[in-house]
């Protein structure tokens, strides 16, 4: 699983951070950063409410 | 005993409606799941409508928020253009306004809310509210039609956000408002001087603890009359002074309403009945206190929570911290917890001055809400130690 993010639609409100910190950061320059592109498995299930809660429907996730 | 329905049927085709649909499928029911909706549009997002969409920068049609391919894919049927009039719990039955009934076994109602309107304008040309899409194309055309006075009545969040857009389109906005200093009984004082100085320093008339008279003119909106005797001349009026939940085609169902559905912790009004949206009131045990929220994130959230208590039993109670942004000019102002105007408030990142910064409000020793003025990342953080139900002194210590 890869995630990308449409960063045109991104509006850094960090939703995502809050659900997964350890992959999605937005940072003090008010940018999102993705910590890890590639998560395991084991956090599709976080990854998934992210793709669910975003507001902007930013966030997809890449099955290669 | 209850069970789980074995069709659902949703009232309300929108946010927290079309959540609810798409929750479903995802905890795979697989009966039949119906919307009905009384716009004639497929579900939108309303947050672009006082933003990009009213500016001019975004089409419509980007505020979609799915589209009918997707609709069948997910096997959800909608019904659009179509009301419910009446609910009748004994024989499960909806009334739809063309007269016709429908059985349901489980429902979700998700009717939102709508706007409180000024009594004695209707009939009167050039004065809006702002809640449907085509409120916002009506009120976009009149701002493109060479206006040059707009009057927003009510400084609350809307208001404000329609204030920021038509500044920002060049238009002259005077803004009034009857509290002293606006959004203080939600943001306290001290912020709500804040967001008064920041529509200021846009140009904004803002004028405030003044009440609006009259809206007046000859088919047309000419002048706006307050309770202090003056007068504003006005093109175009925008009342932003709150809404109400629909729930007057649930009168006479049994269901309780007070202020919207009343619901149970975990959002179900009856047997097999669950509330989403802003037209759910429930009691959020992570607060305490029983809520009716007008936000997004909570739209989505709840409609996706009532669908799997109506799936499950075993769901349990609905805990979140609500939260909101509202962009206005170049801030992005977001707000988690449950604030009130009578809470401590300390600036716990940036400063007020450059108008970048994080403010956090405490109450009987506990954190209770956050502020943030472009500071997306210490609101979500701080928003965590609400969950968390940290203590004040814990969240003024934390390092973010
Ligand atoms: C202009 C605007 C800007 C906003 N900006 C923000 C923002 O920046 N941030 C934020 O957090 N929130 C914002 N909000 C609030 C957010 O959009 C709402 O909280 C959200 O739309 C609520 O979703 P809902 O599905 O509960 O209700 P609604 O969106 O109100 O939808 C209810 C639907 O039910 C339909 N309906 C009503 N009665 C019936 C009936 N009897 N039968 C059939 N259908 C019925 C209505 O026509 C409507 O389509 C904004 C709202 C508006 C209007
Ligand atoms: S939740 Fe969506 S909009 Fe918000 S920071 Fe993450 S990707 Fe961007």
């Amino acid at each position: 699983m890869r995630i990308v993010v449409d960063f045109d639609l991104c509006e850094s409100n960090a939703v995502c951070m809050q659900i997964a910190p350890d992959i999605f950061e937005v940072r003090d320059d008010d940018f999102l950063y993705i910590l890890d592109e590639t998560p395991g498995e084991a956090d599709r299930a976080r990854v998934e409410e992210c793709v669910q809660r975003c507001p902007k429907q930013a966030i997809s996730i890449a099955e290669d | 005993m209850t069970r789980a329905p074995r069709a659902v049927t949703i009232v309300g085709a929108s946010l927290a409606g079309l959540n609810a649909a798409e929750a479903l499928r995802r905890e795979g029911f697989d009966g039949p799941v119906t919307l009905i909706g009384a716009e004639s549009r497929l579900p939108y997002d309303r947050p672009p409508l006082s933003k990009q969409v009213l500016a001019g920068d975004w089409a419509p049609e980007r505020a979609a928020l799915t589209d009918p391919e997707e609709l069948a894919e997910d096997g959800i049927e909608a019904r659009l253009g179509v009301r419910a009039t009446a609910l009748d719990m004994a024989a499960r039955e909806l009334t739809l306004h063309t007269g016709e009934t429908v059985e349901f076994d489980g429902l979700v109602i998700a009717t939102g809310a709508r706007c409180r309107t000024m009594p004695g304008t209707e009939g009167i040309g050039g004065v809006h509210v702002l809640r449907s899409l085509d409120d916002c194309l009506a009120l976009r055309a009149d701002f493109e039609a060479t206006p040059r006075r707009v009057v927003v009545v009510g400084a609350g969040f809307i208001g404000a956000e329609v204030a920021a857009t038509a500044r920002g389109r060049g238009l002259d906005v005077t803004m009034v408002e009857a509290l002293p200093t606006p959004l203080s009984r939600v943001l306290g004082d001290e912020m709500g001087e804040v967001c008064a100085e920041v529509h200021r320093d846009h140009g904004v008339d803002l004028r405030t603890a003044v009440g609006v008279e009259r809206i007046s003119g000859d088919g047309r909106v000419e002048r706006v009359t307050l309770s202090d005797g003056s007068t504003v001349d006005a093109d175009v009026v925008v009342v932003g002074i709150g809404v109400v939940p629909n729930t007057g085609w649930l009168e006479g169902s049994g269901l309780e309403v007070d202020d919207g559905v009343v619901c149970d912790a975990s959002c179900l009004a009856a047997d097999r009945v669950a509330a989403a949206g802003d037209v759910a009131r429930w009691p959020n045990e992570l607060f305490g206190e029983t809520m009716r929220v007008e936000h997004w994130d909570n739209a989505a959230q709840q409609g996706a929570h009532a669908a799997r208590r109506l799936l499950d039993a075993a769901v349990g109670p609905f805990t979140p911290v609500p939260w909101f942004w509202s962009d206005q000019y170049d801030r992005k102002i977001q707000l988690a917890g449950r604030v009130r105007g009578d809470d401590e408030v300390r600036v716990v990142a940036g400063s007020v001055e450059e108008r970048r910064f994080a403010a956090i409000y405490g109450r009987a020793g506990r954190i209770v809400g956050v502020l943030g003025f472009n500071r997306p990342r210490h609101v979500m953080r701080y928003r965590a130690l609400i969950e968390q139900r940290a203590g004040f002194d814990e969240a003024l210590a934390a390092e973010f």
